[in-house]
């Protein structure tokens, strides 16, 4: 589903991605791993299309994500590291979502009471006024709801309770198969029984890649 | 399509509910309302009365506070949406590009276009209740103008904001290019001329292609052109060209301006790294 082939990419003199290549397939959980600054969040944005390589190449699904735009989001879901303060209410970002990515309303509602996130009594509430854990429920919901093949997590569980969490795990188990799931994680105890592949960035480059 | 629009009219809903609209708006409808408080629809300077007096007051005023009121503004609309990690969420569902900026771009246009413009309405209606003789060959040119004034400075705004990483960046060339607009050209454009390095035809071209000097000399345009009232750029210009001619490039040239710059800001931000 997605193919990196030496990916190179510069910021400045700062090499963050030197010659990077690996591929991720259906049904592969991973956990990609590193220190700060070793090159996780420039892969995971290039997979998105965020960044122009210097070198190299992404395919999700043959397509490139900066050409075919459109075509590659429609299979990817995201959830950052931090929820971004977006000043939409929670009823517009779904209209936002719904209508640019053709996701159920209804689905991230059922998703989100799931994860004990009851998005009704809080619909007309700035999404930036809700707290962190509430956000990152929402947004986990919108990622499941959005059914995509793709789905790239960024420390999902950073603001989350244990409870929340466990919850979390749960509808991950549910949704998992036939999909490439992507955790980007300093702590690989939190997602142990969900992945069955560990890869190890260091200074731009995959210096390890275990399957169990 | 559908996308487009969507994207304005939450960036529209957005705006509506932030504090600086709510500023935006009140200085603009304050100004008309101070100016009746103190009476200049009754009073009589230079040949200028009633609500035709009022529109240029406050024509002239918004010559200086829009274009800093439409860059601070929107100058943050992409360059902070990428600072706070927004764009990185929201580019992150399957919406092009161009529908995004140029939703963007509609949804901020109407923003800072509506309160200007309504304001001058709340005017033309409060006078026309009061009695007084609606000038209206003055509030269309006005609202040409400011359509196309707020055109230009959008869209310089939005170039701006393509480029720049952080919002504090945006912010400073926003101020310099005010600053510079407002009052450098003019003064070194003065100083040349008292020197006599340049023919006064190309000073006076070089004055016009400033959006807010072309804005000043069309704002005065239908009245009587004295040099003493209008000062020598727009007397040279008003006796160069017909007056008709002359509306048409101070709607036109801003517009396309504004277009120019809206245009490159998108390709900046469809050629660069988003986030």
């Amino acid at each position: 589903m997605i193919k990196v082939t030496n990916l190179t990419k510069k910021f400045g003199s700062n090499v963050s991605l030197d010659n990077i290549n690996c591929e991720f397939k259906k049904n592969e959980s991973i956990a990609l791993m590193g220190a700060n600054g070793a090159g996780k969040t420039t892969l995971v944005r290039s997979i998105m299309g965020y960044y122009h390589p210097n070198s190299g190449e992404v395919l999700i699904n043959g397509f490139n994500p900066i050409k075919n735009r459109l075509d590659v989001l429609d299979h990817i879901s995201f959830v950052p590291q931090l929820p971004p303060p977006i000043k939409l209410s929670i009823h517009e970002l779904m209209e936002y979502i719904e209508v640019s990515a053709k996701v159920d309303k209804e689905l991230i509602k059922h998703y989100a009471n799931e994860m004990k996130l009851d998005i009704n009594a809080n619909i007309n509430k700035s999404f930036f006024k809700l707290s962190g854990g509430m956000k990152q429920k929402l947004l986990i919901a919108i990622s499941l709801a959005k059914k995509s093949n793709i789905i790239i997590y960024d420390e999902p569980t950073a603001n989350l309770d244990p409870k929340a969490r466990d919850d979390f795990y749960r509808l991950l188990k549910q949704n998992e198969e036939d999909k490439v799931l992507l955790f980007v994680t300093h702590r690989l105890e939190e997602v142990r029984d969900l992945v069955n592949r560990q890869i190890y960035m260091d200074l731009g480059k995959i210096v390890s890649d275990e399957r169990f | 399509m559908k996308n487009l629009l969507l994207i304005a009219y939450l960036d529209l809903k957005e705006s509506i509910r932030a504090k600086w609209f709510v500023v935006y708006s009140l200085v603009f409808g304050g100004l008309i309302a101070l100016f009746f408080i103190a009476g200049v629809t009754e009073s009589q300077v230079m040949g200028f009365s009633g609500l035709s007096r009022l529109l240029l007051m406050y024509i002239q005023i918004t010559i200086v506070i829009l274009p800093i009121f439409i860059l601070i503004t929107t100058v943050r609309s992409i360059s902070g949406d990428r600072d706070s990690h927004v764009l990185e969420y929201m580019l992150s569902f399957p919406i092009s590009l161009k529908q995004y900026y140029w939703g963007k771009v509609i949804g901020r246009f109407i923003t800072v276009f509506l309160p200007v413009f309504f304001a001058m309405v709340i005017a033309v209606v409060y006078g026309a209740l009061k009695g007084a003789a609606i000038p209206w060959s003055i509030f269309f040119l006005y609202t040409g103008l400011l359509f196309a004034m707020s055109s230009a400075f959008l869209g310089i705004a939005f170039f701006i904001s393509s480029f720049v990483k952080s919002s504090e960046v945006a912010l400073g060339l926003s101020f310099f290019i005010w600053i510079f607009l407002l009052a450098f050209i003019d003064i070194a454009l003065i100083s040349l001329m008292m020197q006599e390095r340049m023919s006064s035809g190309l000073i006076i071209f070089i004055s016009l292609i400033n959006p807010m000097e072309i804005f000043r000399v069309a704002a005065i345009s239908l009245f009587d052109p004295q040099l003493t009232v209008m000062g020598p750029v727009a007397f040279y210009i008003l006796d160069s060209m017909s007056q008709t001619v002359f509306v048409l490039v101070s709607i036109g040239y801003p517009l396309m301006l504004g277009l120019m710059f809206a245009f490159l800001g998108y390709k900046i931000f469809e050629k660069k790294d988003l986030v």
